[in-house]
C-alpha cells in the first residue's frame, strides 16, 4: 500500500475499538447473573462455599466491568469523531436507541454497581441482593438496546427517507427490527457461554496448581452445566440467525459460504482461499450439498451466489471469521459434553487431561465471539446501513496520519491492558481458596479424590 | 413544541456536563493530588471515591449521548474538530480507569506504578477537557488566539479540579488527611481564581458573538449577577480556608455554585448556538418525533436516575470509615 487510504484507516480504528471493547461486556453480561445465582444459592442454603465463590468471583467481574465502562465511553465518542455523517443522515434513529442505553442502562449498572461491591456492610443481605440483580437487569438493557441498533443498520426497517435524511416511521419496527431477536439472543447466550469457559477454566487451572476449595468445585460445575445447555443451544440459535441473515443479507450469507456463483445443491466449503481477482476460491475442500443442507434445509435447495450482488463485502475476511467462529463453537461443544459426561453422568472429578483442556478452553469464547462479529460487521460492508448507506459516506475528513497515529495508540493501550488483565487474573487466581486460609482443616483438592 | 423540544434538551444536556464537571471533577482531582499523599493516604482517598467514580464519569456518556440525539450534525462537527483533544481524553480516561481497579486487585510491587498511571490519565483527562471547553467557546476556531485560550482553559481545569478533590476529601476524610486536603486546597485557590479572572477577560476578546451580547444593554444588567455572584463564592472559599472553617461541606457546595454559575453564564452566552457562529440549537435539532419519542423515556429515567444516585450518596454518606471494599 503506497498510500494509505483514510476510509480503510477508520474502519480498522472503529474495528480496533470495539473488537476490545465487546471483550469485556462479553464476561460482564453473562458474569453478573452468574454472580447473581451465587448470592442467591447462599441466601437460600446458607452454605458458606457459595459465598466464597462470590467473593472472589466478583473481584474478576469488578475488574472486567471497570474495563468495559471505560473503552466503552470511548465508543460514545467514536460515532462523532470518525464517521460524523451517519449522525446527519441517521442521528433521528440512533440518537433514541442509544439515549434509551444510557438512561435506561448505563447509569443503573455503574450505581448499584457501587452499591455491590462497596456496600455489603452497609445494606441488609436483601438489598445487597436487589442491588446485584439490578447491576446483571442495567447490563442486559445495555445489550438490548445496542444490539437492537446494531441489528438496524443490518436489517433498517421503521423507517423513511426524506431528502437523504432518516425518520422514523414506527419505533416498534425500528426496534425489533427483523434481525434483532436472532442477534441479542446469539449474543447474550454468547456471552453466558464465553462465562461458562471463563468459570472452568480458572477453576482448572486452581485445581491443577492446587489452590482450589471446596467452593472451586461448585464453581466447575456451574460452568459445566451451562456450558452442557448452552454449547448446543447456542449452534442452533446460530443456525436461525443464519437463516435470517440468508433473508435479508444474502450477499453476506454469499461470503460466508465463499459461494461466487449461485448453485442448486450447494457444497459446503470447509477450506479454501477464496480469491477475489479471479473470483473463485483455490485448494477448496468441499462437502457436497451442504451449504444448501444448512441454509434451506433441503439437499437440492438454491443458494445465491456472489454474482449476483453489484455490492457484496470482502470475501476472505469473511470467510474465515466465520470459519473460526463455527470451528470454535464445535469444540466447545465436544468439551462441553465430555466435562458434562464426566461430571454429571459418572459423577467423577474431571482427569488432568480434561482440566488442561477446560485450562487451555478458557478464552475460547472470546476468540468465537470476535470471529463471529467479524463475519457480522465485515459482511455488512461496503455499507453502512444495509443496502441503503454506504461506509465511504460517513467518514470524516481527517488526514490519514492524524486516524494512524491514534490507532497505534489504542493498540498500544489496548496491548497493554490486556497483558495486565490476564496477569491479574492469574494471579488472583493463583492465591490459596479464601475459605481455607483461615482454618487447620486439611483439604486434599479435587484431584485428589480421583483414584 | 419545535421550538421548546430543542430548549429542554439543551438544558438537560447542560445539566448533564455541569454535574459531570464537579462529580467526576472531585475524583479527577484525586489523582492530581496522589502524588503528594503518603501510601496510607492515598488509599483512603481513593477507597472515597471507589464506590461512585463510576456512575460519575456516566454522566459524561449522557452529555455527550443527548449531543447526539437531540442535536446529531452538532455532534459530528463538534467531535470532528475536537478529534485530538477527544482521543487524548478518552486514553486518559481509560488509563485512570484501568489503573484504578488494577492497583487493587493486582500485585503489591506494581501498585506504585498504577499509582503514577492513575495520575498521569487523570492529568491528561482534565488538561484535555480544558482544552476542549476552550475551543468550544471560541467555536472551533483554529486561530492563533483561540489556540492561546484554549491552553488557557487547558490550564484551568486541573486548577479547578484539584480544589474540588480537596474539598470532597475534607469532607469525607478525617484528620490528619483532612489537614493536609486544606492545605492542598489553600495552595489551589489563588491559580483558581487567577484562571478563573483571566478565561472572563479572555472570552469576550476571542469570541465578537459573545462580547456584544456581555456588554449590550440590557443583557449586561440581566448577566452581571453572574460575575458577581462568582466572585462572592470565590472570596466565601478564600474566607473558609483562610478565616474560618465553617461546615465540612462549605467548600464543595461553593465550588459546585461556581461551576453552576460558570455553566449558566455561559449557556447564556452561547444561546441560542448549539456551535457558536456557526448552527444554532433549532438548526442541529433532529427530528421532533425522535426528540419527542426520548423525552418521555426522559421523564421517567432521569428522576430515577437522580433519584437513586441521591441514594447512594446517602448509603456512603458520612465520613470514611464503614466501607469495605471486595
Amino acid at each position: 500500500m503506497s498510500e494509505l487510504d483514510p476510509l480503510l484507516l477508520a474502519r480498522l480504528q472503529f474495528a480496533a475499538n470495539i473488537s476490545f471493547h465487546i471483550l469485556f461486556p462479553t464476561i460482564s453480561i453473562g458474569l453478573c447473573w452468574v454472580l447473581l445465582y451465587f448470592r442467591t444459592r447462599f441466601t437460600l442454603t446458607g452454605d458458606q462455599d457459595w459465598e466464597h465463590a462470590y467473593t472472589f468471583w466478583v473481584k474478576v467481574f469488578a475488574l472486567t466491568f471497570a474495563i468495559g465502562v471505560v473503552t466503552g465511553v470511548t465508543m460514545s465518542f467514536q460515532f462523532g469523531t470518525n464517521w460524523p455523517g451517519f449522525l446527519t443522515t441517521a442521528g433521528n434513529i440512533t440518537g433514541p436507541l442509544l439515549g434509551y442505553e444510557v438512561l435506561t442502562s448505563f447509569f443503573l449498572e455503574a450505581t448499584f454497581l457501587g452499591v455491590m461491591l462497596f456496600g455489603k456492610h452497609l445494606i441488609s443481605n436483601r438489598m445487597h441482593l436487589i442491588a446485584s440483580a439490578l447491576v446483571a437487569l442495567g447490563t442486559t438493557i445495555s445489550a438490548f438496546w445496542i444490539l437492537s441498533l446494531d441489528s438496524w443498520m443490518q436489517t433498517p426497517a421503521g423507517h423513511v427517507i426524506r431528502d437523504g435524511i432518516y425518520y422514523a416511521d414506527s419505533w416498534w419496527a425500528v426496534i425489533f427490527n427483523p434481525s434483532f431477536p436472532y442477534r441479542f439472543s446469539h449474543m447474550v447466550v454468547a456471552s453466558l457461554l464465553t462465562c461458562a469457559f471463563v468459570l472452568m477454566g480458572i477453576s482448572s487451572w486452581r485445581f491443577l496448581n492446587r489452590v482450589d476449595g471446596p467452593a472451586t468445585w461448585k464453581v466447575f460445575k456451574t460452568g459445566a452445566a451451562l456450558a452442557l445447555v448452552l454449547a448446543p443451544l447456542q449452534i442452533f440459535i446460530g443456525d436461525l440467525h443464519g437463516i435470517n441473515t440468508l433473508e435479508y443479507q444474502p450477499a453476506k450469507v454469499a461470503a460466508m459460504e465463499g459461494l461466487w456463483k449461485t448453485e442448486n445443491g450447494a457444497p459446503f466449503t470447509l477450506f479454501a482461499l477464496p480469491d477475489e481477482s479471479t473470483r473463485s476460491n483455490r485448494f477448496a475442500i468441499e462437502i457436497p450439498y451442504a451449504a444448501s443442507l444448512i441454509l434451506t434445509h433441503s439437499a437440492s435447495g438454491t443458494v445465491r451466489g456472489l454474482d449476483e450482488f453489484a455490492e457484496h463485502p470482502p470475501v476472505s475476511s469473511v470467510f474465515w471469521s466465520f470459519r473460526v467462529m463455527v470451528g470454535v463453537g464445535l469444540l466447545m461443544l465436544i468439551v462441553a459434553l465430555w466435562v458434562g459426561w464426566t461430571v454429571f453422568l459418572r459423577k467423577k472429578p474431571p482427569s488432568e487431561l480434561l482440566l488442561r483442556c477446560t485450562a487451555w478452553m478458557t478464552w475460547s469464547g472470546w476468540v468465537a465471539v470476535i470471529a463471529g462479529w467479524w463475519v457480522t460487521e465485515i459482511g455488512r460492508q461496503p455499507w453502512l446501513i444495509y443496502d441503503e448507506y454506504l461506509t465511504a459516506q460517513a467518514v470524516a475528513d481527517h488526514p490519514a496520519g492524524t486516524v494512524l497515529t491514534t490507532l497505534l495508540a489504542w493498540l498500544v493501550l489496548y496491548g497493554f491492558i490486556l497483558f495486565f488483565y490476564i496477569r491479574t487474573l492469574k494471579y488472583i487466581a493463583s492465591k490459596p481458596a479464601a475459605s481455607l486460609q483461615n482454618s487447620a482443616q486439611h483439604y486434599p483438592g479435587i484431584l485428589s479424590k480421583r483414584n | 413544541m419545535d421550538f421548546w423540544l430543542p430548549v429542554v434538551f439543551a438544558a438537560v444536556m447542560a445539566l448533564a456536563l455541569l454535574v459531570y464537571v464537579i462529580l467526576d471533577g472531585y475524583d479527577l482531582g484525586m489523582g492530581l493530588l496522589l502524588p503528594f499523599a503518603t501510601d496510607d493516604e492515598k488509599e483512603q482517598m481513593l477507597a472515597s471515591i471507589g464506590p461512585f467514580w463510576d456512575a460519575n464519569e456516566t454522566w459524561l456518556v449522557l452529555g455527550i449521548g443527548v449531543l447526539l440525539i437531540a442535536f446529531p450534525e452538532a455532534h459530528g462537527i463538534v467531535l470532528t474538530a475536537l478529534y485530538l483533544p477527544v482521543t487524548l481524553m478518552l486514553l486518559g480516561l481509560v488509563l485512570r480507569g484501568i489503573a484504578f481497579d488494577f492497583r487493587i486487585k493486582g500485585t503489591a510491587d506494581h501498585k506504585q506504578l498504577w499509582n503514577h498511571i492513575f495520575t498521569a490519565g487523570s492529568t491528561l483527562t482534565a488538561l484535555a477537557q480544558g482544552w476542549m471547553l476552550g475551543a468550544y467557546i471560541t467555536g472551533l476556531s483554529q486561530s492563533g488566539l483561540s489556540l492561546l485560550f484554549s491552553i488557557l482553559v487547558a490550564l484551568s481545569m486541573p486548577a479547578l479540579y484539584v480544589m474540588l478533590g480537596a474539598a470532597w476529601l475534607q469532607a469525607k476524610t478525617a484528620a490528619p488527611l483532612r489537614h493536609k486536603a486544606r492545605a492542598w486546597a489553600s495552595v489551589a485557590w489563588l491559580p483558581l481564581g487567577v484562571f478563573f479572572l483571566l478565561a472572563s477577560i479572555a472570552t469576550p476578546l476571542v469570541s465578537p458573538t459573545i462580547a456584544a451580547k456581555w456588554f449590550d444593554w440590557p443583557h449586561f444588567l440581566y448577566l452581571a449577577p453572574v460575575p458577581l455572584l462568582a466572585l462572592a463564592a470565590y472570596v466565601m472559599l478564600g474566607l473558609d480556608l483562610f478565616v474560618k472553617e465553617g461546615w465540612r461541606w462549605t467548600q464543595f457546595t461553593l465550588l459546585a455554585l461556581l461551576c453552576l454559575l460558570s455553566a449558566g453564564g455561559l449557556g447564556y452566552s452561547l444561546y441560542p448556538d448549539v456551535v457558536l457562529g456557526q448552527l444554532t440549537l433549532h438548526e442541529a435539532a433532529a427530528a421532533s418525533d425522535s426528540l419527542l419519542f426520548v423525552l418521555w423515556g426522559t421523564l421517567v429515567a432521569l428522576p430515577c436516575i437522580i433519584g437513586y444516585t441521591l441514594f447512594v450518596y446517602r448509603l456512603f454518606g458520612g465520613e470514611l470509615g464503614a466501607q469495605h471494599y471486595e
